[in-house]
């Protein structure tokens, strides 16, 4: 086989998951087994394109030629290897956390369930080996569209209102302003191809193009910058996988992916540094880490805590980005990769908490981490790479933020960063002091230890890669050097 | 001389002598295969006019061979052909639909009667599509319409009189400004056959005659084709009509009443008068404007499905001739894009309500309460086709939302783009209550779990809804054939 096979492959292998979980509703051990399967199957092929893509090869594909000129066209490039590594990586362990979590929990219309989840990794795939806008633009709806039955899967009132604020954010932005942006791009270029050094450099006035790019900015919502934020504690409704791996991981993930993959292969990093006006993004992707992280603080809902701190996550991506330090850029794409693992971690333990204890309020978990020590273990590990305390992997994507920051003297950015480090350790820290150090106070209805074997067993591999990123190889700094090497 | 060249007539005869044979054979299953075998020869003749002429060619018949300005040409040009198949197409799938769905809504014995009247209207309204003639126009029009009228009369409830009543009455209306506007041109021009209307009408076209005439022409056709604000007849019509009715009208009727107007603006009066001289264009957008943010506003608080999907038409018929406003080729092409699409997209939709109406026994949102339980197939087949009407990627509406946004771009008004885009989101709205019905819903108590509806309905309803999928991902029939004939209408410009 070669690449594009493996690339073709990696695209068709989660829809026949699909179907084969379709296929298997009545018999639930084989249609986890072919959960399972499909994850693991997805992972070797997705990872045995890494070798050639390091080497300099790009796996391309063109699928079909849907109006005159645009194509649903693929190409497999390093910052989209890197996502499609991540994602289908943890699609592996959040099937495994699943399995534990759902049937513990005694969940309904699983068969569903799992169709929607492996449709939701073949968006995501679709995202990350996307050629051109237009493929992305499409995968990028039909993600949002195959994970509203999951947000709204328990089917209550509060699933379907969930559901309203998170199609109203997505579609909303992505129609009225992602959708003109990609038009107004083609209009002036005539292509959409994402390349080396990008397609609109020359094309546009200064003021213009900035004005496209907050376009882009805000139409890509999945990025979640303020005020388009709300989607996503309001997607919190859904089971814990959904939460732990489509919100800290494929969904978000593929907006922040999309902003890079804007900036750097539409825009261009030059082009934009050449006296377009960009402090704007500065200023509001830093109000977004700065406000997500204020209320993180003050919220008490474990899950609302953990959705604001994705938000405040997500928009250090955008502020490297904006940035446009080369340095900066690395660590925006080593923090798609380790925030990933952290944030999973820590809705994995959520959940976990959830499934034995039934509590989900931060106040309640005083002394849970002496019954459940393996989970709040991993809590811990999660929340301090989040933090960015060494040798977490948070810390090394922090600190390529920070000497971008630093060597583009935007001061701004620093401040921020420092800030919000202070903010994370405020919010996380006392979890985890109370968790292990404070005596139980709210008895549980019922005397429990761990949760399902399958469950602790995906959030301890997440906590381990969380520790062994930083050493796996280097593959993913690699990957994230390779962006800029030019493709 | 060979069937081929005879093509462009056949069109409309096979479906005319089909509508006698019904009512003669009267009893069994007759009436229903001659109506269906007509259709489907005229798809099969329309699929090869088509062909012929995408390279430009017009093809013209001369009816009796008369030559054509005394006797009645047909001409069929990429615009026509183009047409010629959306109309077939329709019927060729809502026929066979027809036989199961109206079992539960027509008496047994009208059922002749039902067959003889629709092989009338897809006659009638072939015709209109062929004919170069303005009064053969008007008489194809005329037999369409009244054809139409008995048709919604037809319906179950007693409702679809009244609808049928009040259609008659604004049908004829717009029949009589219709001819009236065609009398005027005839005073002026002594013909009646279109390319020499054209010739002819060069030397006088600013005299108040043939303004007059463009008006009672244009009113006449923007209330069969229901143009806000003249659109009152639309949603009682399609509501109490026969499903399959709805289906085929949804599909057809509107849309060709589009096409004599379009016909009429660039190919008698020219667009040099129609949108320089007089302010047509700015009339066209904010009466668009106003079909797209009030109808489909109106469409968000039905609580009956099939008028909600009637408003929404009316909402959607505002982007059609948004786009024929903006008088460019990729505008034209736009709206043509955007009628085909929806009218498959539409007519899906209608023929899958159709199946609940006949199982959940009636089209009010709360009776299709938890109908993503009891009917999945079809249920999820309204979402798919829901997609297609907000214009979600991957479905036949996205391409025409895209032609619209990239010629509104064109002309570089960003706030026609964003007016676009936000009333798009109206769809979602509407289309969402029926989502949030249909999965977030019980089943009204005493339904039975799974009840289907049969595969005689579900499977022409699918074929349309895969349709307006696969017009998504493959816009070469859609884009090529519209944009083809826009460039014929317009002529490239430099």
């Amino acid at each position: 086989m070669n690449g594009a096979d493996h690339l073709l492959s990696g695209l068709v292998l989660p829809v026949v998951g699909a179907a084969g979980v379709a296929v298997c509703r009545y018999l639930p051990n084989l249609r986890e087994g072919v959960s399972l399967l499909s994850a693991g199957a997805l992972f070797f092929c997705v990872a045995s394109l890494v070798p050639s893509v390091l080497d300099g090869a790009r796996p391309g594909l063109e699928l079909l030629e849907v109006m005159p000129g645009l194509q649903i066209a693929f190409r497999v490039e390093p910052l989209g290897m890197l996502f499609a590594l991540v994602a289908s990586g943890l699609w592996i362990v959040s099937s495994l956390y699943s399995i534990g979590y759902m049937r513990a929990n005694g969940e309904a219309h699983q068969t569903r369930f799992y169709v929607c989840f492996a449709l939701a990794l073949a968006a995501t795939i679709g995202i990350a080996f996307s050629a051109n806008a237009f493929t992305l633009f499409i995968f990028y709806e039909a993600l949002t569209l195959v994970t509203y039955p999951l947000v709204t899967h328990h089917g209550t009132d509060g699933a379907r209102n969930g559901g309203r604020i998170y199609l109203a954010v997505l579609i909303g932005t992505s129609v009225v302003f992602l959708l003109p942006a990609l038009v107004f791009t083609w209009h002036t270029t005539g292509t959409t191809d994402f390349r080396a050094g990008g397609i609109l450099a020359g094309k546009l006035d200064p003021v213009p193009m900035a004005a496209l790019l907050a376009l882009y900015m805000f139409g890509i919502g999945k990025a979640a910058l303020m005020p388009f934020h709300r989607w996503l504690p309001a997607a919190m409704v859904a089971p814990a996988p959904v939460s732990a791996l489509l919100h800290a991981v494929a969904v978000v993930k593929a907006g922040v992916f999309s902003v890079v993959k804007v900036v750097v292969y539409l825009f261009g990093t030059e082009a934009l540094g050449n006296g377009v006006p960009t402090d704007w993004l500065i200023a509001i992707s830093g109000f977004t880490i700065l406000a997500a992280s204020v209320v993180a603080l003050n919220a008490d809902n474990l899950k609302r805590r953990l959705a604001y701190s994705t938000i405040s996550q997500l928009s250090y991506v955008v502020l490297a980005v904006a940035v446009l330090a080369p340095l900066s850029m690395i660590g925006a794409v080593l923090h798609i990769a380790a925030h990933a693992l952290g944030k999973i971690t820590l809705f994995f333990a959520a959940g976990a908490i959830y499934t034995a204890s039934h509590k989900t309020e931060v106040s309640e978990l005083d002394g849970i981490g002496r019954r459940m020590p393996w989970t709040m273990g991993a809590f811990a590990i999660g929340a301090l790479s989040l933090i960015g305390i060494p040798p977490a992997a948070g810390f090394f994507s922090k600190w390529y933020m920070v000497q971008g920051a630093a060597a583009s003297e935007s001061w701004v950015a620093l401040a921020v960063l420092a800030t919000s480090t202070l903010l994370n350790a405020a919010y996380f820290l006392p979890v985890i002091y109370s968790a292990f150090f404070r005596a139980e106070r709210v008895a549980p209805r019922h005397d429990h230890g761990e949760a399902p074997a399958a469950s602790v067993a995906a959030l301890v591999i997440t906590a381990a890669a969380t520790l062994a990123l930083p050493f796996a190889g280097g593959i993913p700094l690699e990957l994230a050097r390779a962006v800029w090497g030019g493709s | 001389m060979s069937v081929a060249l005879h093509m462009p007539v056949l069109q409309v005869v096979v479906p005319l002598l089909s509508a006698p044979l019904a009512i003669l054979a009267r009893r069994g299953s007759l009436p229903f295969m001659f109506a269906t075998a007509a259709a489907w020869c005229a798809f099969a003749m329309s699929i090869a006019l088509w062909l012929e002429v995408q390279h430009g060619a017009v093809l013209s018949y001369f009816i009796g061979s008369w030559p054509a300005p005394w006797g009645i040409e047909y001409r069929v040009d990429r615009l026509s052909a183009f047409f010629l198949l959306l109309v077939s197409g329709m019927a060729a799938v809502v026929l066979p639909y027809s036989r199961r769905s109206i079992e539960a809504e027509i008496p047994r014995e009208q059922h002749y009667l039902f067959y003889a009247l629709f092989s009338l209207c897809l006659a009638g309204l072939l015709g209109i599509t062929v004919t170069a003639d303005a009064f053969n126009i008007f008489v194809f029009l005329e037999i369409a319409s009244l054809a139409t009228y008995v048709l919604i009369a037809l319906g179950r409830d007693r409702r679809a009189l009244v609808a049928s009543y009040q259609y008659l009455v604004m049908g004829t209306i717009g029949a009589t400004f219709f001819v009236i506007g065609v009398g005027l041109l005839y005073l002026m021009t002594g013909t009646l056959n279109l390319p020499d209307m054209a010739e002819r009408l060069a030397a006088e076209r600013h005299t108040r005659p043939v303004l007059a005439a463009l008006a009672f022409i244009t009113v006449g056709l923007s209330l069969k084709l229901a143009l806000f604000p003249l659109h009152q007849w639309l949603p009682n019509a399609y509501t109490y009509a026969p499903s399959a009715v709805t289906a085929f009208l949804a599909g057809t009727a509107t849309k060709v009443s589009l096409y004599v107007l379009v016909r009429f603006y660039y190919s008698v009066f020219g667009e040099s008068l129609v949108f320089r001289y007089l302010p047509f264009p700015e009339i066209l957008l904010l009466l668009s404007l106003a079909a797209m943010f009030v109808a489909s506003g109106i469409a968000i608080f039905q609580r009956d499905f099939k008028k909600l999907l009637a408003w929404s038409s009316i909402g959607q018929i505002g982007y059609i001739t948004l786009g024929l406003s903006f008088d460019t080729i990729t505008g034209l092409t736009a709206s043509l894009v955007h009628l085909f699409n929806h009218a498959v997209t539409k007519c899906g939709l209608f023929l899958l309500l159709g199946g609940a109406v006949i199982v959940a026994g009636g089209s009010t949102l709360e009776r299709l309460a938890g109908l993503g339980r009891t009917m999945p197939l079809t249920s999820f087949g309204i979402v798919v086709g829901g997609l297609g009407l907000i214009g979600v990627p991957g479905t036949a509406g996205f391409i025409s939302k895209w032609y619209l946004v990239l010629a509104a771009l064109e002309r570089g008004e960003w706030w026609l783009v964003f007016a676009v885009l936000l009333s798009s989101l109206l769809a979602v709205a509407y289309v969402w209550r029926f989502v949030e019905m249909a999965y977030f819903r019980a089943p009204p108590p005493g339904t039975p779990l799974r009840r289907e509806a049969p595969a005689a309905l579900l499977i022409p309803a699918w074929l349309m809804i895969a349709a307006s999928v696969y017009l998504g991902l493959d816009t070469s029939i859609t884009v090529g054939s519209a944009s083809g004939a826009a460039e014929m209408l317009i002529g490239v410009k430099k």
